[in-house]
């Protein structure tokens, strides 16, 4: 069974992770996509009744911080690698809708 | 003697009897990466007013005999996606290609701690993105020993530099094999340690439940020493053990007799380059005349080991890639840019290489609605059979044995154009990382003139074992003292 | 609202946890009172390459208590997750937020849904998640100060279950309430420290159907939440009776033009990839701890009122009054212990005079410097006619203001009442004997001149003259003059 990743979910996809792709590009994509994807679906052979997703277990836990507050990085020092700042502020293009 | 060729221990005895001072060891470190780095190419940046500064302080540190450690004086590289303040960490990447971190990651302070010099950064997968660092966006890294051939990936870059004798131990990490599958194929030994041994604070993440910082060193006993200095529990990485670190270099003569060396079955499978073969059948024969029994075991989750890896990678990388955005750091494409989303989509169109892309599409893919529970949650569940695999094999045996790689390290360009072709060369090392287990990789032979390498596998927590069996078998081969001619 | 259609109202609402430091960092949570942007920050809050988030101990305390307050059940095993999208106030491009599993779910509220009916809404879930960074926008670019980001949010979560604006309103009102006993918010809506998200849809009367809804996002105080759930309820119900249909999309509340609007191109927005975040390992709370959290838990508003009406006799209006705020019930109840006058007497003081002052002089309760024991005898003057309700408003104002005892007050002012008969008869005679004209007007029936008398009384008397004495001797001698 082939699964084709076609370019229209290539394009979605790239603006869930907002990359600028190009029609050519997407058609690359498309391609080693459908291969990769078909791939992976062998797992689906496995059978993981009743598996617990392993996400759900670590090494430690209740790992939790004292609430105490600690001293700030120098503002300057983290304006120092930002593009763009203003006033101490970090300043971006236009933000166009709101979250 | 030349001092480059050094073992961590070697060089620290002689700095420690005051018969080499640091100084003299880093420059002679930096005059061969000088020289020889035109070839092999493993330095993104190299640091050699800090490395001097370093080395100076190691000195003072030695002539007052004050809080001397096995590592103080001694000249070591860092994989580039390891935070060093005031010094580019790139991962290789266009999108961080003038990044210097505001602060150390838990690894670099440790080290700068314990008195070891940096004498630089090395080239690797663009964000650990690869096996055979020709994914860089900066330039390819050469195998030392065919400058034809990759290095290994992710972190090929710390292993063709150790194995040119480049700093006298590098730091890689290894989120699928990234230090132990160009440690096979550059002939140098490594170590992926647990999951959680090692603190991730300030390591550029890629997959946050995988990535494991680990040395790679001349042998199994520098390794020890290397990954003692760095291990342990950090209140800034809550996914650090608590657990003591225990001494890992003071057992590490205890003879393995009598203990039982497991060999998965399913490592061994058709496809396998008959000098790899060989040289692993070899080994497991060494260690049958060192006294330990031999057991066939099964891993039967294996063939799966490769889709439940890549998945997780692919979503975790998604995400975890967000944050370079171009906004607070690193490159920012804003000439143009309208709004806001203008500069990230530049930013990343400009930024990320192709395999960087196809990975971050593919991880929002398999975690957007509809698809997650067919692919990641699938691959988490898939994940927890994978870790049964090794805690059964664990309840038989103490340690297992198996190749690092199907063959030896292939040509530059061999393997770029079909992206799945290179997934399937991670083949034996990515099971181990979503187990969390450790594993060590080590020389254990050539063919073909090209290294080849094995890795021993053991239970969580439990690298003492893994370095005890692997210092046994360095102590009656010499595979691990052969140098490139170069 | 038309008789044919029923809102169908579900509220989130996130509220800041009053702690020291950030959620996942050790940075200053106060915000508010930072003096400059980016001063409170460090490579976790501003998403830095490699830094790691670490849970704030604190703030899974209160959160946990904020769901034992709204009788949620707490989850033992719970996780945290990431929610993936891109905002430039979203420095790691994913907020840390709780999905699978939140700290506490399956809880509920019990709520005036108006004409003293009361409703049961349940609460679906309570999580923690981490505050975004504080934008400004201004007019072709934004500015991005990280002094925020990070800060804990508790999300509170409630089922579908209000069907009237006054219930959305007063569910709303009851959980800040909470949050405010318990110490967790400060409940201060102008900074912020709250805001509202209401889900809207509308239904004909009698139906059980879930229609499709909308989010109306960003709601900062109780009036935008009433007047955006008016303005869409009426909105949907238009579209249903012109035969539309409504689009299911979040929308923002427009507070100058009293509109909702649609915040377009957002869909993509909306797949936020969730997936349990790998950075940190599950919470596992054990019993001991949760009772231990539940120790904590004062006596809740509910309770409070409940207490109130049993014991001091309150009315049910009453005791809710006076249990709106825990520092104005402590208040209450601090000048009733101190006090010989019954509890009606101590509410209608709190609730008149008190109140009065607190209003125009923009203070709180909290403000007060007035002592609950000089409040109670002004009180107990009061009850016991030691002086007139007049001249206990002119020492209370003189009390809040220099901190005097009342008592002192009523020497110094000379303004203790006189019941004396004798002396109240002098000033009536004279003041009958001085008016003639009025004297006859209100002989001639017009009755409305008694007030007038009385205030006559009141002025020469600087107020000090039994009221009741007074009012009975003057009807007497008026009765006098009409023979
Ligand atoms: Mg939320
Ligand atoms: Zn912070």
């Amino acid at each position: 069974m082939t699964q084709t990743i076609d370019t229209k979910t290539i394009k979605h996809v790239a603006n869930l992770v907002r990359l600028g792709i190009s029609e050519e590009e997407a058609q690359k994509f498309s391609g080693q996509f459908s291969a990769i994807i078909d791939y992976f679906n062998m797992l689906n052979e496995v059978d993981t009744e009743n598996v617990i997703p392993a996400s759900d277990v670590a090494n430690a836990e209740n790992v939790l911080r004292e609430d105490v507050v600690k001293p700030s990085m120098d503002r300057e020092e983290f304006l120092k690698n930002a593009p763009q700042s203003e006033r101490g502020y970090v300043k971006v293009p236009t933000v166009l809708g709101e979250e | 003697m030349q001092l480059t060729n050094l073992t961590i221990q070697e060089a620290s005895e002689l700095l420690k009897t005051k018969k080499i001072s640091s100084v003299e060891l880093t420059k002679e470190t930096l005059k061969r990466i000088h020289d020889v780095d035109k070839k092999v190419k493993s330095y993104v940046t190299v640091t050699d007013d800090l490395a001097l500064k370093q080395a100076k302080q190691a000195d003072e540190r030695i002539a007052k005999g004050e809080n001397i450690t096995p590592l103080t004086g001694i000249p070591f590289a860092m994989k580039d996606c390891i935070s060093t303040r005031d010094v580019k960490t790139t991962c290789s990447s266009k999108i961080l290609e003038n990044y210097v971190p505001q602060y150390n990651a838990t690894v670099t302070n440790k080290l700068a701690d314990a008195g070891a010099v940096l004498v630089g950064k090395t080239n690797m997968d663009e964000f650990g993105m690869g096996s055979s660092c020709e994914n860089s966006a900066f330039f390819n890294t050469h195998n030392p020993w065919n400058l034809n051939h990759v290095p290994g990936g992710s972190s090929g870059g710390s292993a063709a530099a150790m194995s040119a004798s480049l700093a006298t131990f590098t730091i890689g990490e290894d989120t699928g094999g990234s230090v132990r599958m160009p440690a096979g194929f550059c002939n140098v030994t490594g170590i992926k340690p647990t999951y959680g041994r090692v603190s991730r604070y300030g390591l550029i993440s890629l997959v946050s439940s995988f990535d494991c910082i680990g040395p790679m060193t001349r042998d199994a006993y520098d390794c020890a020493t290397v990954l003692e200095a760095i291990a342990g529990h950090d209140e800034k990485d809550s996914t650090t053990y608590n657990s003591a670190v225990p001494n890992y270099t003071k057992n590490i003569n205890k003879s393995v007799k009598g203990m039982k060396l497991g060999i998965p079955k399913e490592y061994f499978v058709a496809g396998m380059e008959a000098g790899v073969e060989s040289s692993i059948q070899e080994a497991i024969r060494t260690y049958e005349k060192l006294g330990m029994e031999i057991h066939e075991v099964s891993l039967p989750t294996t063939q799966y080991g490769l889709p439940v890896y890549y998945l997780l990678l692919f979503a975790e990388a998604s995400s975890n890639l967000a944050r370079f955005d171009g906004t607070r750091f690193g490159l920012s494409k804003s000439e143009n840019a309208k709004d806001v989303i203008d500069i990230y989509l530049q930013t990343r169109r400009e930024g990320f290489g192709d395999e960087v892309k196809r990975r971050i599409m593919l991880g929002a893919y398999a975690l957007s609605a509809g698809y997650y529970d067919a692919y990641y949650l699938k691959a988490q569940k898939v994940r927890t059979l994978l870790r049964r695999d090794f805690e059964t094999a664990f309840s038989k045996v103490d340690i297992l044995l198996a190749p690092t790689c199907p063959t030896t390290a292939f040509k530059l360009g061999e393997k770029t154009s079909d992206p799945l072709e290179m997934y399937l060369s991670d083949i034996y090392v990515v099971a181990t990382n979503p187990a969390g287990v450790p594993a060590m990789a080590l020389p254990c032979g050539f063919s073909n003139d090209m290294p080849v390498g094995m890795q021993l596998i053991g239970k969580h927590l439990d690298e003492q074992t893994i370095f005890q069996v692997g210092h046994a078998y360095q102590q009656v081969t010499d595979w691990h003292k052969q140098l490139p001619l170069i | 609202m038309t008789q044919k259609y029923e809102p169908v109202i579900g509220l989130e609402i996130h509220g800041e946890l009053l702690t020291n430091s950030k959620m996942f960092c050790g940075c200053s949570a106060d915000y508010g009172s930072a003096p400059e942007p980016n001063i409170n920050i460090c490579p976790t809050c501003t998403g830095l390459p490699g830094a790691m988030p670490v849970v704030n101990k604190k703030a899974t305390e209160l959160a946990a208590l904020v769901g034992l307050a709204l009788n949620c059940s707490i989850n033992k095993h719970n996780t945290f997750a990431r929610k993936n999208y891109y905002y430039p106030d979203l420095p790691k491009g994913y907020q840390i937020s709780q999905y699978e599993l939140p700290i506490a779910e399956k809880g509920w509220m019990d709520v005036n849904a108006g004409d003293e009916n009361q409703l049961k809404v349940r609460v679906r879930r309570v999580h923690i998640e981490e505050d975004t960074a504080k934008l400004s926008h201004e007019k072709n670019y934004a500015l991005v100060d990280f002094n925020r980001a990070g800060v804990p949010l508790l999300e509170i979560v409630s089922e579908p279950d209000m069907r009237t604006v006054e219930a959305a309103l007063d569910y709303a009102t009851k959980v800040r309430a909470i949050l405010r006993y318990l110490g967790v918010n400060s409940g201060d809506m102008e900074k912020g420290v709250l805001r509202f998200e209401a889900n809207i849809s509308v239904r004909p009367v009698g139906s059980d159907e879930l229609r499709t809804r909308t989010e109306i996002k960003n709601l900062n105080s109780f009036r935008a939440l009433t007047r955006a759930s008016q303005y869409e309820i009426e909105r949907q119900i238009k579209i249903y009776e012109d035969g539309g249909s409504v689009l299911q999309e979040t929308l923002g509340w427009d507070d100058v033009r009293g509109v909702t609007i649609s915040q377009r191109g957002k869909e993509d927005a909306h797949d936020y990839r969730y997936f349990p975040e790998p950075d940190l390992p599950p919470l596992q709370l054990s019993d001991a701890w949760i009772d231990s959290i539940r120790n904590q838990l004062p006596e809740l508003p509910e309770a409070k009122t409940a207490r109130f009406i049993s014991d001091f006799d309150l009315k049910r209006s009453e005791a809710q009054f006076l249990t709106s705020e825990k520092s104005l019930a402590d208040y209450f109840e601090s000048v009733l212990s101190k006090s010989k006058s019954p509890a009606k007497a101590v509410h209608s003081w709190i609730a008149g005079e008190l109140m009065r002052y607190l209003n125009e002089s923009n203070l709180s309760i909290d403000d007060l410097t007035l002592s609950p024991e000089s409040f109670a005898k002004l009180i107990d003057m009061t009850t016991e006619k030691v002086i007139s309700g007049n001249s206990a408003k002119v020492v209370f104002n003189e009390m809040v203001k220099s901190g005097s005892d009342p008592e002192q007050i009523v020497k110094e002012k000379n303004l203790a009442q006189v019941s004396d008969e004798g002396f109240i008869l002098e000033t009536v005679t004279k003041i009958l004997n001085d008016n003639p004209k009025e004297v006859e007007s209100y002989l001639a029936g017009k009755d409305t001149l008694l007030q007038w008398f009385m205030g006559q009384i009141a002025r020469t008397t600087k107020g000090k003259a039994d009221p009741n004495i007074a009012k009975e001797l003057l009807l007497k001698g008026l009765e006098e003059r009409k023979k």
